[in-house]
């Protein structure tokens, strides 16, 4: 995640948001997880997993988190380095619809979030 | 540039907006712009992933089934919050789902404009000669102006 400096005499600066540098695929690619099967049943909850990247700010992370599931300063705080120092960390679980909502509300805030079975 | 604070929560529990002239014109053109790719529905472009990630990492069926239930709420939820910070560009005053409006459109824009220009986590400084110079100037001020908006938003929690 980032961190908010001052900016350098930004205005005036004035760029194009859509048009920079041709750029690589950024979707984080995660080869560790076995593939799964989601026509077997089973009663394990469904985690909701926020993974690390370098543009959402600290601040804005732990604000999303308190402002989605209620958590305090001080729990939205420690997952949020979780997610930064260890690059991932588990935000909420439950069923899988309750998982793809949360899913949801995350995109809708920018975050990357994905879900799966609990292992 | 002055660095006074840009968002300031009032008794009320409105927000003052203060933002320069030339800041308001900085930003006006840029919602639009994101908009655009967004409705280009170009799925290969890196910034429109971003934007739109995958819910499922490893089953595609569950991720195709997803996104045919959910994509378009979400790029609803994405236009809308563009097209807010687009409308009260000039305001200088705003209601908190105003201001939560701007937030996701200030946030979209970094998303963006980071993927554009491929900035990881401490990326040192560029000479101002580089080309992404610009770019990564106007990534800088929104990245600071964000991070004053979940201040003010977070005062109110």
């Amino acid at each position: 995640m980032a961190t908010a400096a001052r900016p350098a005499g930004a205005v005036g600066a004035a760029g194009a948001v859509t048009t920079a540098t041709a750029v690589p695929d950024t979707l984080p690619t995660e080869v560790e997880q076995p593939v799964e099967d989601s026509s077997v049943k089973t009663d394990r909850p469904w985690i909701v997993i926020v993974w690390n990247d370098p543009i959402n700010l600290m601040s804005y992370v732990t604000f999303v988190l308190q402002k989605l599931f209620g958590y305090s300063k001080a729990k939205a705080t420690k997952l949020m380095l979780d997610v930064h120092h260890k690059g991932r960390a588990i935000v909420s679980s439950g069923s899988r619809e309750r998982a793809e909502l949360d899913v949801f509300r995350l995109h809708e805030h920018g975050l990357w979030a994905t879900m799966e079975h609990e292992q | 540039m002055k660095l006074g604070r840009r968002l300031r929560r009032t008794k009320g529990g409105q927000y003052q907006l203060r933002l320069s002239k030339a800041e308001r014109d900085l930003l006006r053109s840029l919602p639009g712009q994101v908009r655009d790719l967004i409705d280009s529905t170009d799925p290969d472009d890196p910034s429109v992933r971003r934007l739109f990630p995958p819910a499922y990492r490893n089953e595609e069926k569950a991720e195709a089934d997803y996104q045919s239930l959910m994509h378009d709420d979400l790029l609803e939820h994405h236009r809308q919050a563009l097209s807010v910070m687009e409308e009260t560009i000039d305001a200088n005053r705003l209601d908190e789902e105003q201001v939560v409006s701007w937030l996701s459109a200030l946030n979209e824009l970094r998303l963006v404009l980071g993927t554009n220009l491929d900035v990881s986590e401490g990326s040192q400084p560029v000479a101002p000669s580089d080309p992404r110079a610009p770019g990564l100037a106007l990534y800088g001020y929104l990245s600071w102006l964000q991070e004053q908006v979940v201040e003010a938003l977070a005062a109110s929690l």
